[in-house]
């Protein structure tokens, strides 16, 4: 882990200035911020841990908990929630059964709303591990998440 | 790699060169490939398009060229075939051979792509005749069909970087500045600040280095132009920002991007190491002897580092909270020193203005706001998309002539403007001529240019609810007045969405706005209370009816409406008891069904699904 975050600080010449982008690639890296890593961060940047922790805990882009193996994120723009797109993300949190910004326990999905992602046309917009699902509704949101869990299993539905 | 160009001449030449390399009445296949068109899988249609051309041993002698945003974001993924200029949208992913066929190869028109009027019924052919881009005016967003973002040489030859080299070798810093105060460019991220002052201020400044920042932070949910324009002209930016930075004396820039926008952080950077190849970006640019180089930031995804002071606390490495204004950034900005922030679209108007000059410009638009601006029209509307209009353009001529007004033949509620600092404008004003001005006159603002459009199914009390949620959520959190109070005003909106609301609650919430309004430190908590006020001011019978009566007239928040069905149009077909998850919904085929409130949790599962509008909804 040590050598990954050197290697992705000396790409950023050590300049402290950069530690955002810095830590977006070590999130990347790991997919989510460990622990030791922030250490790393702030031992190669030379800057307090609880700078980097203050820094974290400000952008909503950082996580310190490991995302789940299935990442869906739901748009939450003006365009979408004119559409109503919070009625399909209490469909999905009902289903998951965890809150948006949550991880099931088995790590297999996380579940975030977004602010804009600008893709007004489609919305509401469900991104399903980095693929664009537009004009999406409560019904179609059911469907692609029992294409993600059932793998392999019966599926029961008429279409 | 292009070997440096060492003078404004040089440039010419090359320009010369690359334009007449290209023959204008050789066909070309355009497709747009910006993040809207790339999200209905466009990506699969350009591979078609190059295979299909390299299998008919095509490569070459057809020009294929793939281009940033058109705007039309609607009716993507659309093609553009030129010179005639045929427009084919909602293209399928498999039609490459059949458009290379038969319209690039012989002419043939193919009927079922092209665009039809979703109110007149009405075919369109060519791209210009199509009513959405007829009434626009695309002076800064027009340049993106013609440039595919990944090449310089597409951007030189439409003459880009002549007005950096005009202003290098022919204007002095001094005069630059002046051209800029003249054509009274205003800021087009929000605040409407006259750009040309802010340079002037920052030229005379005290201190070294200068700074000049673009903020690309685009954090407005349903604006996305600066994206569209980072991503689809990269270079159009890069070259205001140079003009701006010899101008004002600066030897350092930052772009301070989304890091939600790969694409632009993508492009933008080819565009830099191309520029930087060129000698267009770097040490002695062109030759001239001013040096000006770029460096990229990604942002961490929090909307007040929108605004500068904040935005340059994390450009700095620090959490993005903003100080008081007392100390203007043009004095002390990034690290303390001279500081000149433009939005995006702001530095994409500089190559025009030195181009055409200030008066050409100073001629487009309304007494107080000068040129266009690029609105991104989104919401319930027929034609989503980026749109660009002379500023003073009506409200009524961009939602029903351009927009091509509401779907489903639902009636306009509201138009809403200015992001989470704006607020949402009633019908009665869809005649008013949107500038700086007129919206700040009516309680909203121009903010970044989004325009979200709602209709008689959006409820202005949700619609408050949700910006306050967002701000709650975006909020740094360092002075109180915005902390704590636009977070009291969400628990009152939520209230009354929820039933509880009591009477003196709309008067409360008048009056948090005031103190929040006065006290809070920026911009974002200044501008927070701006969409309640605004629907409060414009829709406040809506508030009433979810006080007094406990309703909610457009039935979307979930504690005061029940769900049912209505027996004369329900036909029996079992969709909804098929869908409800809680199976509130019953009946026997082919009769009309019922929904038990016992067990509904509107979910809403059952209007989305019913073919019939048979579910009612109070």
């Amino acid at each position: 882990m040590e050598d990954k975050v050197k290697n992705i600080i000396k790409k950023y010449g050590s300049d402290k200035s950069f530690i955002v982008p810095i830590l977006q690639d070590v999130q990347k890296e790991f997919n989510y911020l460990p622990k030791d890593a922030l250490f790393s961060v702030s031992a190669h940047l030379s800057v307090p841990i609880s700078r980097v922790y203050e820094v974290v805990t400000f952008y909503k882009a950082f996580s310190l908990k490991p995302k789940g193996r299935n990442q869906l994120s739901l748009c939450m723009g003006t365009a979408c929630h004119v559409r109503g797109a919070e009625l399909i993300a209490s469909n999905v949190s009902d289903i998951l059964g965890i809150k948006e910004g949550d991880t099931t326990a088995d790590l297999e999905y996380s579940f975030e709303t977004v602010g804009c992602l600008g893709a007004c046309a489609l919305g509401p917009v469900l991104v399903v591990n980095g693929e664009y699902h537009g004009h999406m509704n409560i019904a179609k949101s059911t469907k692609i998440l029992k294409k993600l869990g059932k793998k392999g299993a019966t599926n029961d539905e008429q279409d | 790699m292009m070997s440096k160009i060492k003078s404004f001449d040089e440039l010419k030449s090359v320009q010369e060169r690359l334009k007449a390399g290209r023959d204008p009445k050789k066909p070309c296949i355009t497709i747009c490939v910006g993040t809207g068109c790339l999200a209905y899988g466009t990506r699969k249609l350009v591979d078609n398009f190059r295979e299909e051309l390299a299998k008919r041993d095509l490569t070459g002698k057809i020009d294929f060229r793939t281009s940033g945003c058109h705007g039309f974001c609607e009716r993507g993924p659309m093609v553009v075939i030129s010179p005639e200029k045929i427009f084919y949208q909602r293209v399928g992913l498999d039609d490459a051979g059949e458009i290379i066929d038969k319209t690039v190869l012989t002419g043939e028109i193919i009927d079922r792509l092209l665009y039809v009027d979703p109110q007149t019924g009405e075919k369109y052919v060519h791209e210009d005749d199509v009513p959405f881009y007829k009434k626009q005016t695309r002076l800064v967003f027009g340049q993106n069909s013609k440039v595919d973002p990944e090449s310089m040489d597409d951007y030189l030859a439409i003459g880009g970087y002549g007005a950096l080299g005009k202003a290098l070798t022919g204007m002095k810093p001094e005069e630059i500045i002046q051209e800029v105060i003249k054509a009274n460019l205003r800021g087009r991220g929000g605040g409407g600040f006259p750009a040309g002052w802010k340079w002037d201020e920052t030229r005379k400044a005290k201190g070294e280095p200068k700074y000049i920042i673009c903020n690309a932070d685009e954090g407005d949910p349903g604006a996305y132009m600066d994206r569209s324009l980072l991503e689809g002209n990269p270079h159009l930016v890069l070259e205001g920002m140079i003009i701006g930075a010899y101008a004002i004396g600066s030897s350092q820039g930052y772009i301070y991007v989304r890091n939600e926008y790969p694409l632009a952080v993508k492009n933008i950077n080819i565009a830099i190491r191309q520029a930087r190849e060129a000698g267009l970006l770097g040490k002695n640019i062109m030759g001239s002897g001013f040096s000006f180089d770029l460096k990229i930031n990604r942002g961490g995804g929090a909307f007040v580092c929108g605004e500068s002071s904040a935005l340059f606390a994390s450009l700095e490495g620090r959490a993005g909270e903003p100080r008081a204004k007392y100390i203007h950034a043009t004095d002390k900005g990034l690290y303390d020193k001279p500081t000149n922030l433009n939005n995006v679209e702001t530095w994409a108007n500089i190559p025009f203005i030195i181009n055409r000059g200030a008066d050409w410009f100073a001629g487009i638009g309304t007494e107080g706001s000068k040129g266009t601006k690029i609105f991104s029209l989104v919401g319930k509307i027929n034609n989503t998309g980026l749109v660009e209009v002379p500023m003073g353009t009506t409200i009524r001529t961009i939602v029903f002539e351009i927009g091509g007004g509401i779907p489903g033949g639902k009636k306009f509620k509201a138009i809403q403007t200015g992001g989470p600092s704006g607020g949402c404008i009633p019908e009665a004003h869809l005649d008013l001529p949107v500038d700086f001005d007129e919206l700040t006159k009516i309680g909203s603002m121009m903010g970044s240019g989004g325009m979200i459009v709602m209709d008689e199914n959006n409820c202005m009390v949700d619609v408050a609810k949700y910006f306050t949620n967002f701000l709650v959520s975006e909020s740094c959190g360092k002075c109180v007045p915005c902390r704590e109070g636009i977070r009291r005003m969400r628990d009152i909106l939520a209230d009354i969405a929820d039933g509880k609301g009591r009477e003196g609650d709309v008067e409360l919430l008048q009056s948090m706005a005031q103190g929040i309004q006065d006290g809070a430190l920026c911009a974002l908590g200044n501008s927070a209370p701006n969409p309640v006020m605004s629907t409060i001011r414009y829709f406040r019978d809506e508030y009433e009816a979810h006080i007094k009566e406990k309703r909610c007239p457009a039935g979307v928040c979930r504690a005061l409406i029940t769900y049912s069905v209505d027996p004369e149009k329900c036909t029996g077909c079992t969709l909804c008891a098929k869908v409800c998850p809680t199976k509130a919904a019953t009946g026997v085929k082919k009769e009309a069904h019922t929904i038990d409130p016992a067990k509904c949790t509107k979910c809403g599962a059952c209007r989305e699904s019913c073919k019939f509008d048979a579910i009612i909804v109070r």
